[in-house]
């Protein structure tokens, strides 16, 4: 029974009180896309034993998405996040990092941000 | 000697209360005990030291505990409803009229005929039941299975509803200390100090744990604390409170026993509570282990430190001559103890080579002998202990003296209680010099901020020698005699309960089960009601000499909640009966309840499936409904179909991406059905979409589907496409909605008023806004029966009048109010697909023959890639088709149609499954939907269906519209 803080609303919340949706920061592939794309992004996921970036839905409460890095095995929550951000924020990677020194982003962001809107993020 | 039995000794019981007699029956027997006693003291001191039979071997069992740990004294507590099978003896306080009832014995406790599998034990060794499995292959069928079936199950399961309430509370501290003895409350005192706020659980009736009877100043000690503790508000004691397990990010439950066993209390019998701990200090303390030596399983052979329990505790004498036996000091507080209540201390025996510490010296100076470097080689007796072989420790077994006695006190040594620590993750070290697993304070269990969300202290972490640092070392001994031959080992019990047996655990090793967790599953040890308190480090300990490593290379199996077992009442708690879940009513609710609504459940939604008229059977209902809808009017209540608003400048493109179908083209005033994917192709839900205006459409879904399809759509809003500008609203329940259907649904709305519902006006897939009898009403002309049909929409608190008036201005018309099912055959009559029926997760639209519905002008909408694939583009999947029986008998659901050969398994191969299957009261006849391979290809083919106990059905690939196939009737 976790307990994360939803970043729109700011209440730490109950596991009981949010719905999970998975890994987060997936990219989608549509039409046009190839059998290979379209897989990874509908069915390949990872399982990692340490750092993890996950959706979660404050379902019985504001009922917005957000995002959340934990560690999957000691449970420590290293910060939620706005789910309007298409990679983990600034703010998030250096509170891994403080916490997980050898840990690195597995993602390459581009350093032009082409996403419509700029990503905020709000961290415990 | 009291009255209470002939084993009260005449003094001392600091826990009970010699003026309160409590009368109670215990195998018909009528008993008393005294306020204070738990069951296993009433029964001790009544002379009844046997209560109960072993599972495997039925061998007569007495108490070796006094607290949670106990594996024997297992009852039947209770009668009818209130009936508890397994209750602990020793932690169950008497109740007066208590009615208790041993297990696992037949015709009685003192003659059980299933004691012979006693004499069987040669051929009943670990992994019994698994060998059964192998050969000789129909011994298992006629021979094993129906004896293991008729002996398993511990107890029996009670039979009737259980009457007492249960509740459940939450709460938030700062810091929950687990365990009311010096350690625990003197934790609780330091933070409460610091002004944190504290919840202290202690699990038994009384706080202090161990140190009123193991230490002289022990009693002073805790009532100080708990004097201290008292004046502090922000601590909160909580007694007859049993942590049961700690969870991730400090949540913990615990029960407390508000009225356990008390009927008329008028009380909760039990309370859980939900507590989100900021830190959890682990006070758990330890739990003493057994000695493995020959006839360790003779009632009257007891943990020492549970002898001085029912001796100072309860003022209970478990037996007059006491033997004690041991691999430390602790044990002589024992001897200490027996010889202040007036007892008798034949003997002490130590198997270290030497005991000169201050206990020892104190208990020989009492004048007993302490035989150094000593074992027990065996114990001799039945039903209770007569006398006691005695061997030198280093040897294997040569009996130097015999003993007399009735009660052997040993002491194994101690382990801590790490159950909470470990629960979460915490680990363990082994310590070799102390022979103990003790919480690894660098391993902690961590909570959200990464620390450590528990800390062990006293026993619990090890701290064995609080208040006592002039004890000895003990001696590890997991074998008495160390060379003790093969025949002692089969009766050297490890698992009281289960009766496992060094053997046991030894002959596992040999065969191979290397694992701690696969030699418990094999020899069952440590799968007792006690789950391994009392066995799993003698065990593991064996198991490592068998295999010969060390035993942190063994390990531990893994320690998991309830630390005692909860009864399913608690877990429950109120959610039961009608409070089990919150029921959805729409307006009409009552009205249907009045007039003979024959409920089913969709969803949260109650729905009429059909409203019975006199003694109409639902069939019977379900076709006259029907019959008066097709031949003249009907209302169906559509309330709960889910209504969400989408709104918003991107509106149309978003609904362009939900439905595979084009939204955003739909004109101002007109109505859409389409179908929902989800991104794997599959159909998720479909219905009929309307424009309210430029901005804004109003999408119907399922009455299942509401709720799902709404967190659909916000999920990609807000996860994807968070830049467009929409927004959704679930209105479904402020509106009701009824569909008034059939040929004469146009006269009757007519007859309200208020609108101009003509043809010309309200066209087929137009809705149109304005009032029905004053009520303020949207009217959508659709069809899910292929009748002449409006839904009308009316705010949720004026849906009840408007139904009403529709009954009453169409009496003449004989209005006839239909439920889900009518509304069902009318469907499957038309052809129309059910979500849920035509669809499992695995269907997609294109499947249905409703490529129709797919836009192929739109670039992209969730599931268009998926629907690319190979597999769901391949012309062999399996598509709607209608099913007419040749026979005239209704087509079974569900079952499939076999074609020519075997698939790789042996099993037929199939080609197709219905999917509805109704009797159609309008075509007299059976008709059905199913999903066939190649099916609209093959019309006129016949499909053969075997139902195993039937003939062979057969139905004809047929058109699914087995009605009105030009949809006329739509037209009114």
């Amino acid at each position: 029974m976790l307990t994360l803080t939803c970043p729109c609303c700011g209440i730490s919340a109950e596991e009981t009180e949010l719905a999970p949706g998975g890994e987060a920061h997936l990219k989608r592939f549509g039409p046009g896309s190839s059998d290979d794309e379209f897989e990874s992004y509908l069915f390949a996921r990872k399982n990692p034993k340490g750092v993890h970036f996950e959706r979660w839905r404050h379902a019985y409460g504001c009922g917005k998405w957000f995002l959340a890095a934990r560690d999957t095995v000691t449970l420590e929550v290293f910060g939620t996040y706005k789910a309007q951000t298409p990679y983990p924020t600034p703010e998030i990677v250096a509170a891994i990092q403080a916490k997980r020194p050898d840990w690195k982003p597995d993602w390459h962001q581009p350093s032009v941000n082409t996403t419509t809107t700029p990503a905020e993020s709000l961290t415990e | 000697m009291s009255e209470t039995g002939p084993f009260r000794l005449p003094r001392g019981g600091r826990l009970i209360d010699r003026a309160y007699q409590l009368p109670f029956r215990f195998d018909g027997r009528q008993l008393r005990g005294l306020q204070g006693d738990t069951i296993a003291s009433a029964l001790l001191a009544s002379g009844q030291l046997m209560m109960g039979r072993s599972f495997k071997y039925h061998r007569p069992r007495g108490p070796i505990a006094s607290g949670a740990e106990e594996p024997n004294a297992i009852l039947g507590l209770g009668q009818s409803g209130r009936f508890e099978p397994n209750q602990r003896a020793t932690t169950t306080p008497l109740v007066g009229g208590m009615v208790t009832n041993s297990q696992n014995c037949w015709p009685s406790l003192n003659v059980d005929v299933g004691a012979v599998n006693n004499l069987l034990y040669r051929f009943l060794p670990a992994g019994f039941y698994y060998k059964t499995f192998i050969h000789p292959r129909p011994a298992w069928k006629h021979l094993f299975e129906p004896i293991i079936r008729r002996s398993a199950g511990l107890g029996k399961a009670p039979t009737e509803a259980d009457p007492d309430t249960y509740e459940q509370a939450y709460d938030h501290a700062d810091l929950v200390v687990v365990g009311g003895g010096v350690a625990g409350l003197s934790a609780a005192l330091e933070a409460g100090r610091e002004g944190k706020s504290v919840i202290v659980l202690e699990q038994t009736p009384v706080f202090g744990g161990r140190a009123a009877v193991d230490h002289a100043d022990g009693q002073a000690r805790i009532d100080a604390l708990l004097a201290d503790l008292r004046a502090l508000p922000n601590v909160t004691m909580r007694r007859s409170t049993m942590a049961t397990g700690l969870y991730d990010h400090g949540y913990l439950l615990a029960r407390e026993a508000i009225a356990d066993h008390d009927p008329n209390a008028g009380l909760p019998r039990q309370r859980l509570w939900r507590i989100r701990a900021g830190h959890v200090v682990v006070a758990t303390g330890a739990l003493e282990r057994p000695l493995s030596f020959a006839g360790n399983d003779v009632p009257g052979v007891m943990l020492a430190s549970a002898v001085r329990d029912f001796i100072v505790d309860y003022g209970v004498a478990p037996g007059r001559s006491i033997l004690v036996v041991t691999n430390n000091d602790d044990a002589y507080r024992t001897a200490l103890a027996a010889l202040d209540a007036g007892l008798t201390v034949p003997a002490v025996i130590d198997a270290r080579p030497s005991a000169t510490g201050a206990l020892p010296e104190a208990v020989r100076a009492r004048g007993v002998r302490v035989l150094t470097g000593s074992a027990i080689a065996g114990v001799r007796g039945g039903h209770a202990v007569e006398d006691v072989k005695i061997c030198s420790h280093a040897g294997s077994g040569d009996v130097q003296e015999i003993i007399p006695a009735d009660c052997v006190a040993m002491s194994g040594g101690w382990s801590p209680v790490v159950h909470l620590w470990s629960h979460c993750g915490g680990k363990l070290n082994w310590h070799d010099d102390r022979a103990m697993f003790a919480p690894d304070l660098a391993r902690p269990p961590t909570g959200h901020d990464g620390r450590a969300m528990a800390t062990p202290v006293g026993a619990a972490a090890g701290d064995l020698l609080v208040g006592a640092a002039d004890e000895q070392p003990l001696l590890p001994v997991w074998v008495m005699p160390v060379n003790a031959t093969r025949k002692m080992k089969f009766k050297m019990w490890l698992d009281f309960q289960n009766d496992v047996k060094v053997s046991d655990v030894e002959l596992a090793a040999q065969e191979g089960y290397h694992s701690v967790e696969h030699t418990k599953r094999y020899t069952t040890l440590g799968m007792a009601t006690d789950q391994g308190k009392v066995s799993n480090i003698n065990g593991l300990a064996i198991l490592s000499k068998a295999l010969n490593q060390p035993i942190p290379q063994t390990g531990t199996t893994t320690f998991r909640p309830p630390y005692t077992p909860l009864t399913l009442g608690t877990i429950a708690a109120e959610a039961r009966g009608e409070l089990f879940q919150p029921l959805r009513k729409t307006p009409m609710h009552n009205w249907a309840e009045a007039r003979g609504a024959h409920w089913e459940p969709v969803g949260h939604w109650r729905r009429a499936y059909c409203y019975l008229q006199g003694a109409e059977t639902p069939h019977d209902a379900v076709a006259r409904e029907i019959r008066a809808v097709r031949a003249s009017v009907g209302t169906l209540d559509a309330s709960t179909l889910g209504k969400i608003i989408v709104k918003g400048p991107d509106a149309g493109k978003f609904l362009d991406m939900m439905y595979t179908g084009m939204m955003s083209t739909l004109p101002v005033g007109k109505c859409r059905y389409g179908l929902i994917c989800n991104e794997n192709g599959f159909l998720n839900d479909d219905g009929v979409a309307a424009r309210l205006s430029e901005d804004t459409w109003l999408v119907h879904t399922t009455t299942g589907g509401a709720d799902r399809m709404h967190a659909h759509m916000e999920d990609w809003l807000q996860c994807e496409w968070w830049d467009w500008k929409v927004y959704t609203a679930n209105v479904t329940e402020q509106w009701a909605q009824v569909a008034v259907v059939g040929p004469k649904a146009r006269v009757l709305l007519e007859r309200l008023g208020g609108m101009d519902l003509s043809a010309e006006a309200l066209p087929f897939m137009q809705w149109a806004e304005g009032e029905i009898a004053g009520i303020p009403a949207r009217v959508f002309r659709i069809s899910f029966s292929g009748e002449l049909s409006f839904e009308v929409a009316v705010p949720a608190n004026r849906g009840l009048e408007l139904w009403e008036k529709l009954h009453e201005a169409g009496k003449d018309l004989n209005v006839t109010p239909y439920g889900t099912e009518a509304m069902h055959v009318m469907r499957a009559e038309k052809g129309f697909i059910m979500i849920g029926d035509e669809t499992d997760g695995t269907v997609i639209p294109q499947d249905l023959g409703m490529s129709w519905a797919i836009s192929k002008k739109k670039t992209d909408y969730i599931g268009k890639r998926a629907q690319e694939r190979s597999f769901m583009a391949s012309p062999d999947r399996w598509k709607l088709v209608g099913l007419e029986s040749v026979d005239g008998r209704m087509l079974p659901d569900g079952v499939y149609a076999v074609a020519e050969g075997t698939n790789a398994n042996g099993q037929r191969n199939v080609q197709g499954r219905v999917t509805s299957t109704y009797v159609s009261p309008t075509l007299n006849k059976p008709i059905a939907m199913g999903l066939v391979k190649h099916g609209p290809d093959r019309m006129g083919e016949v499909l053969e269906f075997p139902v195993a106990g039937a003939e062979t059905y057969k139905a004809r690939i047929v058109d699914p519209v087995f009605y009105d196939k030009e949809g006329s009737r739509a037209n009114g």
